[in-house]
């Protein structure tokens, strides 16, 4: 009896989980407009989706914008990471590490408020007249800055595991500190950069908020574009597009823990291997 | 032989606590010298001050002459062997060796004959692809040991590296590191706490507690001729009683007047009078300069060690013949058996077995003799 009501409370869990979601890339096969009756299978709304120009463009626009915000987040949070590391003073460290985790732990709508008021202040103090000018700048510092504590949260513990023995032995065999960094640290942290490098990228692709109150009017992301389509009426393409983005998402997945699971296979923790 | 490096007045905190005080030393070209001492006496923080892994608060280093205090690690002449080894696992064997010829920007061809120089030295050839976390202790080691020395630098700095070994491999590897300290003729600066290590393969042994140096001196100088209490009971075991230099060459202790071989102290100087546990003989009760009750006795293979109570003061002797646990034996002992030092900070600390059990030695071994 026990056995038969936790399958059913499991079934239930997934059920509302996943049959939405199920629902959502079932009617973008549909070949009517109907959201409420399937009459057919059809690739019509995929073909109607890529028809339209304003998606490849705001397609486009978000895969620039992770991309390079994401990159830019990566090079500065682990540079940040280490400097974070290095710190003597743990007074200093905790507030460092604390100030650097407020993007992430403020609502995402304050950050873009006050992401917005910042800009408009730049706008008034550079007399710049037309905020699409520096709007994809603005973006991008906005996605930049909101992605950093991620990034800073996967690599800095790898850099406190690995400790200091590996750079000294850098040192000691004549490495100047900064090629000590990038022949030996950078090489042994490399799986904490690029999880951060991922969440970072995932972070912006997936953001609307921000992008909301932070966004000009001539760089639209995806996540903006669909928001502005719901306020009309939702078509399937809508629902297509949202197909591809769940398996892009579900791709990104399975690969990122078939990495972790190549990752952590014994050979690399063997005895005297491990660094403490 | 020449001064290599020469430390002058150096002292080093941290967080207020002296771990270093000013401390003189020399080291000479192609020499094999150890720093030995009980975990928390300063030789690895003297080690890295060498190493230029940390800066002295106080004092000059110099290397070859030249005053070195400030300089980085990495513009030294010197390389060490870590502890942990600090192998770069992102590297194979041959990588890992080749480390320091490739950031010189050393030809390929080159590389290859050095590289296979130095697995030939630690008997690593075949190795060179595999990963560095697949290799055990021992090989790891030598990996360590081998890119240390592949770019010839003057001196080897070597911190506890056999500390992880078991005891077999560490005696192989002790034998082996001064072979090829022989064979490359360089300058090997060991750091160890383990005193058998020292005796066996330096030629100079620098005894360190609490931040301070307490004798230099060969191996066989420490072992016969220990400066101060905390010498003697930290190499080999020792008796050591409290002693009254009546005159020259006469102390009395134990309230028997024993001929000795030390002088040059003052009339009824209080001193502390070291006698190895080898060093007693076991005699007849009526035979003996001193007479005591046998307390306990453990084998030990190479002989039996028995505690003998003399006068409160617990004994420990070596000796090949057996002897029942609660017989009054005699024990002599020759004149050149005994040897006089000097009342130190360390008089009264250590020398008497009366809390002595194979467990506590076991322990303290490892970290510290302070125990006994």
């Amino acid at each position: 009896m026990k056995k038969y009501a936790s399958r059913i409370y499991l079934c239930l869990i997934f059920g509302i989980l996943y049959i939405p979601i199920a629902t959502v890339i079932l009617f973008s096969f549909n070949n009517s407009p109907s959201t409420a009756e399937f009459s057919g299978f059809s690739f019509y709304w995929y073909k109607e989706l890529f028809r339209s120009e304003e998606a490849w463009i705001a397609l486009r626009n978000t895969l620039i914008l992770a991309i390079s915000s994401s990159l830019i987040a990566t090079v500065i949070g682990t540079a940040a990471a280490e400097g974070i590391y290095k710190m003597r003073s743990k007074l200093l460290k905790l507030t460092i590490n604390s100030v650097t985790n407020i993007p992430m732990m403020n609502p995402d709508i304050v950050t873009g408020m006050s992401m917005m008021l910042f800009f408009a202040a730049i706008m008034g103090i550079f007399r710049i007249a037309d905020y699409n000018n520096i709007g994809f700048l603005a973006m991008l510092i906005s996605h930049t800055t909101f992605c950093l504590p991620y990034v800073i949260l996967s690599v800095l513990p790898r850099i406190n595991e690995l400790g200091d023995s590996l750079s000294e032995a850098a040192l000691d065999l004549g490495c100047t500190p900064i090629r000590a960094f990038f022949k030996v640290k950078l090489p042994n942290i490399m799986p904490g950069v690029i999880s951060g490098l991922v969440l970072a990228f995932t972070m912006s692709l997936d953001d609307f908020v921000i992008s909301y109150f932070v966004g000009p009017t001539n760089f639209q992301t995806l996540p903006l574009l669909i928001y502005s389509m719901t306020k009309k009426t939702v078509k399937p393409d809508m629902y297509a597009l949202s197909t591809i983005i769940i398996i892009s998402v579900f791709t990104l997945l399975i690969a990122s823990n078939i990495k972790s699971i190549i990752h952590t296979s014994p050979k690399r923790f063997k005895k005297g291997g491990k660094i403490r | 032989m020449a001064k290599l490096i020469e430390l002058k007045g150096i002292s080093k905190s941290y967080d207020g606590e002296k771990v270093i005080d000013s401390m003189n030393l020399y080291i000479r070209d192609k020499e094999f010298i150890t720093l030995l001492g009980p975990s928390g006496c300063g030789k690895t923080t003297t080690l890295r001050i060498i190493g230029g892994f940390e800066t002295a608060d106080e004092g000059e280093l110099y290397f070859d002459g030249v005053e070195i205090s400030v300089v980085p690690a990495y513009k030294r002449n010197v390389n060490t062997v870590f502890q942990k080894y600090a192998l770069f696992p992102h590297l194979n064997v041959y990588e890992n060796i080749a480390f320091p010829l490739r950031l010189k920007k050393v030809a390929e061809e080159e590389i290859q004959t050095k590289v296979t120089e130095m697995l030939k030295m630690v008997a690593l050839v075949g190795f060179e692809n595999k990963s560095v976390s697949t290799l055990s202790g021992g090989q790891q080691q030598r990996v360590a040991i081998a890119r240390a020395l592949i770019s010839h630098p003057r001196v080897l700095l070597l911190d506890e590296p056999l500390g992880a070994l078991d005891l077999k491999l560490r005696k192989d590897m002790q034998n082996e590191l001064k072979t090829i300290q022989q064979a490359i003729g360089i300058t090997f600066i060991y750091v160890t706490h383990d005193q058998e290590e020292a005796l066996s393969m330096s030629d100079t042994i620098v005894v360190m507690a609490d931040g301070e140096i307490q004798q230099i001196g060969t191996p066989t100088d420490i072992y016969n001729e220990p400066k101060n209490a905390f010498v003697a009971d930290f190499i080999g075991e020792s008796n050591i009683i409290d002693g009254i230099m009546l005159e020259d060459k006469k102390v009395k202790l134990a309230s028997h007047v024993f001929d000795c071989v030390d002088g040059g102290y003052a009339p009824n100087e209080p001193v502390d009078v070291v006698i190895r546990p080898e060093d007693v003989d076991v005699v007849a009760p009526e035979a003996g300069m001193l007479t005591g009750q046998v307390t306990s006795v453990t084998f030990k293979g190479v002989h039996y060690e028995i505690i003998v109570d003399i006068k409160g003061f617990k004994w420990m002797i070596q000796s090949t013949d057996y002897v029942a646990p609660d017989a009054v034996i005699g024990l002599y002992i020759e004149p050149d058996a005994i040897h006089i030092m000097k009342k130190s900070k360390y008089s009264g600390k250590f020398g008497d077995y009366s809390s002595f059990s194979d467990e506590i030695d076991q322990l303290s071994d490892a970290d510290s003799a302070e125990e006994f």
